[in-house]
């Protein structure tokens, strides 16, 4: 992830405005991933994101004179990549197999985790098998939607807590409330199968065995 | 106040992300100290977390960035 340059983006924001159009290559690179990641997670389909991403920079562009500065520039953009994904979700209701209803913020509720009590270290180095990334992959886009953005927004494209909220019009609570059962979710899915990956030798990140 | 298991898991995800007051981190890090599953449970949730940041588990589609600004050229030499 880019870090967020407020100055830089106002200012590119004012040039591209008064005709140095060319600017807005550099003023959209820093989200354009996440643009992507947050329009795969609701359409769940690769080509369909990428149109839908590359319509979502063109209205960005078209309405630049609108962006007030009030949010973070990206989450502006990530707001328009929002509304051209529900859009497109709506015109094709049929296909549709998820409830938009969310369900209730209020509590994490009770979760029971995969119980183990071995492993603890990260397989980074098996991410080269692909066999691996397609279990991860397969787990996120097997989230409900609600969860799947939280856990692309927050986990994989790294945004904080209040950029996440404000790019999907809800509450920071409702967030955290929203991450912690997907993480739980993904855990209940993932640990097991992910032990098969890890190194059998033992501690070398935590230390605790 | 003693926790149990399932009041840890509860704050799991706020305990990685740094979002639980000093009282509460001193009481899940007790836990923690005696109770294997827990431990266990808190590793593999935060492996998970730090696995799936990975950039190689979601990479965007071969020449995203490239077909994207080709048609951002276009619409800037039209516009």
């Amino acid at each position: 992830m880019a870090a967020a340059n407020p100055e830089f983006e106002a200012e590119c924001i004012r040039r591209i405005l008064s005709g140095e159009k060319q600017l807005f290559h550099d003023l959209i690179r820093p989200c354009e991933r996440g643009v992507y990641l947050l329009l795969f997670s609701l359409l769940k389909n690769e080509a369909e994101a990428e149109d839908a991403a590359q319509e979502t920079v063109m209205k960005v562009y078209l309405n630049l004179r609108h962006f007030r500065g009030e949010s973070q520039f990206r989450t502006w953009v990530l707001s328009i990549a929002r509304n051209e994904g529900l859009g497109r979700l709506r015109k094709m209701s049929t296909r549709r197999e998820e409830p938009l209803d969310p369900g209730s913020d209020d509590q994490p509720g009770d979760y029971t985790p995969a119980i183990l009590t071995s492993w603890r270290e990260i397989p980074v180095d098996a991410l080269e098998q692909k066999e691996l990334g397609a279990i991860l992959r397969n787990a996120i886009e097997g989230l409900p939607e609600i969860y799947r953005n939280i856990v692309l927004l927050r986990d994989i494209e790294e945004m904080d807590i209040r950029e996440t909220a404000a790019s999907l019009g809800i509450s920071e609570g409702a967030v955290k409330v929203r991450l912690h059962r997907a993480r739980a979710m993904l855990q209940r899915e993932l640990a097991p199968q992910l032990k098969a990956f890890a190194p059998k030798r033992k501690g070398l990140f935590w230390g605790r065995s | 106040m003693r926790l149990d298991c399932k009041h840890v898991w509860q704050y799991i995800s706020a305990y990685i992300e740094g979002d639980v007051d000093s009282a509460l981190r001193a009481e899940i890090d007790k836990h923690l100290e005696t109770c294997e599953i827990c431990s266990a449970v808190l590793d593999s949730t935060r492996n998970v977390v730090i696995l799936i940041a990975d950039n190689r588990v979601f990479e965007l589609p071969a020449g995203y960035s490239q077909r994207l600004h080709e048609r951002i050229k276009r619409e800037l030499a039209e516009s």
